[in-house]
């Protein structure tokens, strides 16, 4: 790709870490993100045992299996209960259907353990009070199958803000840890499977013993919570999930997101922190898995550096995800759309971006599409309803969910997160065609 | 409520999306909620188009619905007008906004724009995408078509049609389209108007000026061939050219209708397909059972194929589309099986697990049904994801689209040779029951001939009665020398067979005496 459009700015890399001098804008108008909905595509493979029932309309229905379908399921962990005109007209008692449906499910599924009824716009707008559906469904299945539920309508939340109801709604569900409780770590946020396995490895080593993971990968394997639960996010979309737990006395401990090597090793050092692990340990601790993701970047810095990216909102990640390519891959940042910013989780990140970086809360597509136009971007990220289109006007993109179904947090996926970005680009100097 | 795992179809919404994305110059307003906007992908991704739908989403969220959803409406409509400048435009809900009950065909009237503006109303509670797609169609045809003109078509020129019904999202429409517009105009009939695919609203205008029409698509646009045939005097012709014989029919009628003599384009052998099917190599395929599911159109044209032109046994017939429910009847008829008019899932699975055939023909979600079973499985109908809008020319219908049904249903199958093999030598540790071996499966190595393939059913649709006779040892041993593809119908004859005689215990010999008595 050729030279960015915008006049030469001082690459991100060379800038000093900022002082949380950027410039927050709120944009209202068309929005082309994903109803939380979505976040079953992922949830349903993270917890072997837990089945997501929506309630909602066939649009619902319609999105998950066009999202998920390309997979042949013999067996698929999520189905829709379709709200129909005898419902809503009042001829069928809601609550009776509800029930039925999900005895029909249950007698299908004898190995579910955990069932979540799954809100959407047409449920939360009708007001159908599916908190006491399942509520009254537990007491039916008990003690087989526990059910709750949480909203993923479109109008409440946006895509992975469905995670963060979903786990939410676990945190109650979480044993009460004793009194006299030894003090253990708490990673909030769905990870890979082998993402945790390595930070349980890192914790280890830094003699950080009773360490647990949310969501669990079986139902009925929750951690305890209590006073003595200190947690980290994984994942920067967990707004009411970090409250929950802290409702139940768990201390959140801040820090910037596990992105890149600097992310990682400051996510870490807050929990050795907390745990006053001796420096030393830590240097020893990390140092290996930082050297290696530092060999790794290598690999992908000549293609991306000082290139410009453009994040249009989707998933939260991208003031994280902007952090790490502006001062560990030397990326321009044109702007960092994000659907919703808390400023609080995201606080260090922020402090990290550098001065006057443009954060563009919320979203007027057109408007946003024709700023992406003038600046042309080298990379431009952004959902899949925009992708090809951008494609096809010249503009090289990468599709945003891909990172929330990739491994992407650690050291030794932070060679695998700059491929993510630098594959595109890759690719256009391949193709001949 | 309804438990639904897949859905058949999408809302109607979703229909008349196809029918905007498919057109040009026509811009669609839709009031729905933040994260509707998820359509845009099905034509970005799954059809991998290269421009954004001309859709605006008003995308309003939970904040707005204190304030003034109407106005945010009406805001979307006006900018969507001034930015893209579209020659007419579609106004409508999807589900939840139907809920709250905005107007927005009174809203956008309020605006007082220089075009047509087409208010839809789609109840999303009841109807679906393909009656969504058609009365969309219908809509515009009605508003757009103009009124008959009073003068007499000019004489001498080329007789001329419209072909109607190919959409944004439709399976294989794009090759469908291009294998009957060359069919047509080797008969020298001259193509007026293609709509909706490429057609702009004022295409819509001179619809009438063709003689007649021809419906690719019924579900999409045989509501709007009536309008037309009611307003204009056009005629129409519904024979859906999918196969060899419905070909032939096809090419016939539109001549009869153009006055041109069909058989110059149906000389020699225009489709390979008869000769493949009476090749020995073919003979094999001879009473395959298959079960057959999809759109009324595609299921009903599958099942004539299966029949007169690859030889299979059609043991199961069904469709999800209720408006089309009577056709479907009437051929599953023809075939001696009473229809299946489901948009269940559930349903249809339960279906297949008891006809027992050894290939089903149905849509992506047959396909799950298949794996769940282990039976093979070709795509024939809509829904399809990603796979089944491919690069290369792969039509249904015409004389080509003949030769890519014949590759395409006979592919799954096991070839000849090997279902010969298998059928003698069980206990090969390589060549067995797991799956064909040009489609790549093998089994674990130096397995002996492993268990049944078929999957027992654990669930509540599982039909076998609680009256099931006992298998013994014996038997139920002979029961795995039956190759996998008909072993689960020899079970369940075998049962029948002994439940119709009260035998309490099923031997060896009670197998052969089951299979004497059905035949194969």
């Amino acid at each position: 790709m050729n030279a960015p459009f915008l006049p030469p700015r001082t690459v991100a890399a060379t800038a000093e870490p900022g002082c949380g001098d950027v410039a927050i804008r709120q944009e209202r108008g068309q929005r082309a993100v994903f109803c939380g909905l979505t976040g079953i595509v992922w949830l349903h493979r993270k917890i072997q045992d837990a089945f997501f029932l929506v309630v909602g309309s066939r649009t619902c229905a319609h999105l998950i299996q066009s999202a998920a379908g390309v997979m042949i399921f013999a067996e698929p962990r999520f189905a829709t209960a379709i709200i129909d005109e005898r419902d809503l007209a009042g001829i069928a008692d809601m609550n009776e259907e509800l029930d039925r449906v999900v005895r029909r499910l249950i007698e299908r599924r004898p190995d579910i353990r955990l069932l979540f009824l799954v809100g959407s716009c047409p449920s939360e707008v009708i007001k159908l009070d599916l908190g006491r559906a399942a509520q009254r469904l537990s007491t039916t299945f008990s003690p087989d199958v526990r059910v709750l539920s949480y909203s993923g309508s479109g109008i409440e939340t946006t895509f992975t803000q469905g995670e963060d109801a979903c786990l939410a709604a676990l945190v109650p569900e979480m044993p009460r840890e004793a009194p006299d409780a030894a003090p253990s770590l708490l990673v909030a946020g769905a990870l890979a499977d082998v993402v945790e396995d390595q930070f349980l490895r890192l914790f280890s080593e830094l003699g950080i013993a009773n360490v647990a993971f949310l969501p669990a990968r079986r139902a009925g394997a929750l951690p305890a919570v209590g006073p003595n639960t200190t947690f980290l996010l994984a994942q920067p979309f967990l707004t009411d999930t970090a409250k929950a737990l802290e409702a139940r006395g768990a201390k959140r401990l801040s820090a910037p997101f596990p992105l890149g090597v600097e992310g990682t090793t400051r996510w870490l050092r807050a929990a050795a922190d907390a745990w006053g692990v001796p420096e030393g340990r830590f240097e020893a601790a990390t140092a290996p898995g930082r050297a290696r993701a530092a060999r790794a970047l290598d690999h992908h810095r000549e293609t991306l550096a000082g290139k410009w990216v453009f994040f249009f909102p989707d998933s939260q990640l991208e003031v994280p995800l902007a952090r790490f390519l502006s001062r560990e891959l030397g990326m321009g940042l044109c702007e960092v759309g994000t659907p919703y910013l808390h400023r609080g989780h995201l606080a260090e990140d922020l402090a990290l971006l550098p001065d006057g970086t443009d954060i563009v809360e919320g979203q007027s597509l057109d408007a946003q599409m024709d700023r992406a136009r003038a600046e042309r971007p080298d990379l431009t990220v952004c959902g899949l309803g925009l992708a090809n289109p951008l494609e096809a006007e010249g503009l090289a993109t990468k599709w945003s969910i891909e990172l929330l179904f990739t491994p992407i947090q650690g050291y030794d996926q932070a060679g695998d997160l700059a491929e993510l970005f630098a594959r595109p680009l890759v690719r256009r100097t391949r193709l001949e065609v | 409520m309804q438990l639904t795992l897949w859905t058949y179809e999408g809302p109607p919404h979703i229909g008349a999306m196809r029918i905007a994305t498919a057109m040009e110059g026509l811009h669609y307003v839709l009031h729905a909620p933040q994260g509707d906007t998820y359509a845009d992908l099905l034509f970005t991704m799954i059809e991998r188009r290269d421009a954004r739908p001309p859709v605006t989403y008003t995308t309003f969220q939970a904040r707005d619905l204190g304030s003034d959803t109407a106005e945010i409406f009406k805001d979307a409509a006006a900018a969507a007008y001034e930015r893209f400048r579209p020659q007419a435009m579609i106004v409508g809900a999807s589900c939840t906004a139907e809920l709250i009950q905005d107007d927005p065909g009174g809203l956008a009237k309020a605006l007082n724009l220089p075009i047509p503006v087409i208010a839809l109303e789609l109840p999303a509670y009841q109807k679906k995408e393909n009656w969504g797609a058609s009365e969309t169609f219908y809509r515009l045809v009605r508003g757009l078509s103009g009124s008959p003109s009073p003068e007499p078509k000019p004489e001498g020129r080329r007789p001329s049609c419209n072909i109607l019904g190919p959409t944004a999202l439709g399976f294989r429409h794009r090759d469908d389209l291009a294998e009957i517009t060359g069919l047509l105009g080797r008969l020298g009939i001259a193509v007026n108007v293609v709509a909706p695919m490429g057609a702009s609203p004022a295409d819509l205008g001179r619809l009438k000026d063709a003689d007649f029409n021809v419906v690719l698509y019924p579900e999409v646009a045989r509501a709007a061939a009536q309008y037309l045939q009611k307003t204009f005097g056009q005629p129409m012709v519904e024979t859906v050219p999918i196969g060899v014989g419905a070909t032939i029919r096809f090419v016939e009628e539109v001549a009869a209708l153009a006055g041109i003599d069909p058989a110059p384009v149906l000389a020699g052998a225009p489709s390979r397909a008869p000769w493949y099917s009476r090749s020995v190599d073919s003979t094999y395929l001879t009473g395959k059972r298959v079960f057959i599911f999809g759109d009324a159109t595609h299921a009903i044209a599958a099942a004539r194929v299966a029949k007169a032109e690859l030889g299979f046994r059609v043991v199961g017939l069904g469709t999800y589309g209720r408006e089309f429910a009577r056709e479907v009847r009437a051929e599953a008829t023809l075939h001696g099986i009473e229809a299946l008019i489901s948009d269940d899932y559930l349903d249809v699975e339960a279906a297949i697990q008891a006809a027992g055939p050894e290939l089903v023909l149905g849509t992506q979600m047959e396909r799950h049904i298949a794996k769940r079973l282990g039976l093979p499985c070709a795509v024939i109908s809509a829904p399809v994801h990603v796979q089944d809008f491919p690069a290369r020319y792969s039509p249904q219908m015409g004389f080509e689209g003949a030769n890519v049904l014949f590759d395409t249903w006979v592919h799954p199958l096991m070839m000849g040779l090997e279902e010969h093999l298998l059928g003698m030598f069980r206990e090969d540790p390589e060549f067995n029951d797991r799956a064909p071996s040009h489609l790549g499966g093998k089994a674990p190595a130096g397995a002996p001939a492993p268990a049944p393939p078929v999957p027992e059913p654990v669930t509540s649709v599982t039909l076998a009665g609680p009256t099931a006779p006992t298998w013994a040892v014996e038997a139920e041993k002979e029961l795995r020398k039956i190759p996998f593809f008909v072993r689960g119908k020899a079970r369940t004859n075998t049962e029948t067979f002994a439940r119709e005689r009260a035998l309490p215990l099923i031997t060896v010999e009670t197998l052969y005496d089951a299979k004497a008595h059905f035949g194969r």
